[in-house]
């Protein structure tokens, strides 16, 4: 067993114990980076310097000596943070996003910055401004996104962890797609202070990691009220590892007939029904539920996403940091030729799809009705978690899609369409590896929970991790030898 | 239905700019995802209030106390062009 492999629970147990020595790990990190990155491509800046220094010094807390790979929409002082735009290129954060701070807190140390969809508008890193991420699993795949750098990071072993962004799955999705472990925490249990803003009512920043147990670890580490995040919500904090215990009898599962009642993947279908019965036999209580209003959220995510991406990227105009256009004779001329340089397609289509929204005479029609609906979404989970601890689907309507196979942006935005309810209603959901296709990818599951239930989440996915004890690794990066 | 005249003013609105070719792309793009929002207009939300927020939440207050800041110089760090400690634009009239 190589370093790299291990998850972060028993890589720190190995530093604790002295076994090997935080230089040593970072070290294996970068060896497996050299060897995995050509092909694999997840990080747009190393940190092997600051890392180096880092590892040197003495290092306390839950994550001594853990080195993780950080999504490049969330601040980190003095180090590149780029969104994949071109707009931001060289834009370097004079300060640190609160999870980074938290992260540094707990000891861990940082591998560098991982590629995204440009600013994180995307589910296959091929709206990367920079180049596209490949699947560890199949090189020809996407990686999923818009966290897909993070995701095929940890899938490669090129990361022991990762953090991600999730507005609408960009979380869950790519961890499906690459066979590792996504959680998106209910909104406001995680600040967002320094994570570039996309779509603020929805953006919650998360842990992509090897196993259930890891994303409790780090979860626990990021988690928390933050002054400098007002959307921060102040309560008491469990500790999520104490949920990592065996246990599913009597908890009480709802499968929503909607999501299973949708055309897809016959694969997923089979692979994500199999697990559920084997919670079944486990103790839990499954049944069939209904979700009416969720077929309308994706609907109401591309109005609600792309209208706050309009009023969020409005920043963007050359005038404080990032990319300028030579074409300045004039403010306004350096306004629009700054952006339309340097933001790419998928960034205008939705700046201008909530550009619309927004405008004089359409607020109440697309915005306003939006806003109805989400009410409406959130009232029936509310509804559902009243009487079920967790509701379970794919993660994904299929597994790992090919390079230039989604070019009509409908059919990529469907790929999100199991995961966006969850950030309309704003509750906590994981993806976990539950099987592998015919083609050999894997297949995500999905569990999501009322808000705050992140501990009965963990709980069940961790049970389910053990009944199915998913062991394949990826085939196209292979271990070392 | 979206028009290549609506696409040309929201680009205004946004500021962007979309050469001819792209507008044809864009109009279609965004006329095909407009459809498909549109089934929204089938559910019913007579008297259903807005959510803007699903964690319920109300002002956040804090006492005006003057606390550590980014320096100047650090604010300036990533400017594109900067004179006697401030940000430098281009004309604004003119």
């Amino acid at each position: 067993m190589h370093l790299y492999e291990l998850p972060i629970h028993q890589l720190r147990d190995k530093i604790d114990r002295q076994e090997v020595s935080p230089a040593e790990v970072l070290a294996a990190f970068y060896r497996r980076i050299n060897e995995v990155e050509e092909r694999v491509k997840a990080y747009i800046t190393l940190t092997e310097e600051q890392a180096g220094v880092r590892a040197s010094e003495p290092l306390s807390g839950p994550l001594a000596g853990v080195p993780l790979a950080i999504k490049d929409n969330i601040s980190t002082a003095g180090i590149k943070t780029t969104c994949s735009s071109r707009l931001l290129a060289n834009y370097v954060p004079p300060y640190d996003a609160t999870v980074v701070n938290r992260l540094n807190q707990a000891g861990a140390i940082i591998l560098g910055k991982t590629n995204l969809d440009e600013f994180a508008m995307g589910s296959s890193t091929e709206n990367s401004g920079l180049y596209p991420t490949r699947n560890p699993w199949n090189l020809e795949c996407v990686p999923g996104g818009s966290s897909g750098g993070s995701a095929a990071a940890v899938a490669a072993g090129a990361a022991a962890g990762a953090l991600g962004s999730d507005t609408g799955g960009s979380i869950r999705q790519p961890a499906a797609f690459c066979g590792v472990v996504g959680l998106k925490p209910t909104y406001g249990n995680v600040s967002r202070y320094g994570l570039v803003a996309f779509a603020s009512s929805l953006d919650q920043i998360g842990p992509i990691t090897k196993d259930v147990a890891d994303a409790a670890l780090l979860l626990n580490a990021i988690c928390g009220h933050d002054p400098l995040d007002s959307t921060s919500v102040d309560r008491p904090q469990p500790d999520y590892t104490q949920f990592i215990k065996e246990g599913v009898q009597g908890m009480r599962i709802g499968l929503p007939r909607e999501y299973f009642s949708m055309d897809f993947d016959q694969e997923v279908k089979t692979s994500v029904l199999a697990a559920v019965q084997r919670l079944e036999q486990a103790g839990a209580r499954v049944e069939e539920v209904s979700l009416p209003s969720a077929d309308f959220a994706l609907a109401a995510y591309y109005i609600i996403a792309p209208a706050e991406a309009s009023s969020n990227l409005a920043r963007y105009d050359g005038v404080r940091y990032g990319y300028r256009s030579k074409q300045n004779a004039k403010l306004s001329e350096m306004f629009t030729s700054t952006r339309s340089q340097g933001f790419g397609d998928e960034v205008k289509r939705r700046i201008m799809l909530g550009t619309y929204a927004l405008s004089s005479g359409y607020y109440d029609a697309y915005y306003l009705k939006a806003q109805q609906a989400r009410t409406l979404i959130k009232e029936d989970f509310d509804q559902l978690f009243k009487e079920y601890d967790l509701l379970i689907s794919p993660t994904t309507p299929t597994t790992a899609f090919k390079f230039g196979e989604m070019s009509d942006p409908i059919d990529m935005y469907q790929a999100d369409i199991f995961t966006v309810p969850v950030n309309i209603a704003g509750i906590p959901a994981i993806s976990l590896p539950c099987g592998l296709d015919s083609k050999g990818l894997p297949i995500g599951l999905q569990m999501m929970g009322g808000h705050f239930a992140e501990g009965k989440i963990l709980q069940a996915a961790y049970t389910l991790e053990q009944l199915l004890a998913f062991k394949e690794q990826p085939a196209e990066v292979g271990g070392a030898e | 239905m979206i028009s290549k005249k609506d696409v040309e003013y929201i680009a205004r609105l946004a500021h962007l700019e979309i050469d001819e070719q792209d507008k044809e792309v864009f109009t279609n793009q965004l006329g095909a995802i407009l459809d498909y929002i549109d089934q929204l207009s089938q559910l019913e939300t007579e008297g259903v209030e807005a959510t803007a927020y699903t964690v319920p939440m109300k002002n956040v207050f804090r006492e005006d106390r003057i606390a550590t800041s980014i320096s100047r110089e650090k604010a300036l760090a990533n400017a594109p062009d900067q004179r006697e400690g401030q940000f430098r634009v281009p004309p604004i009239i003119g």
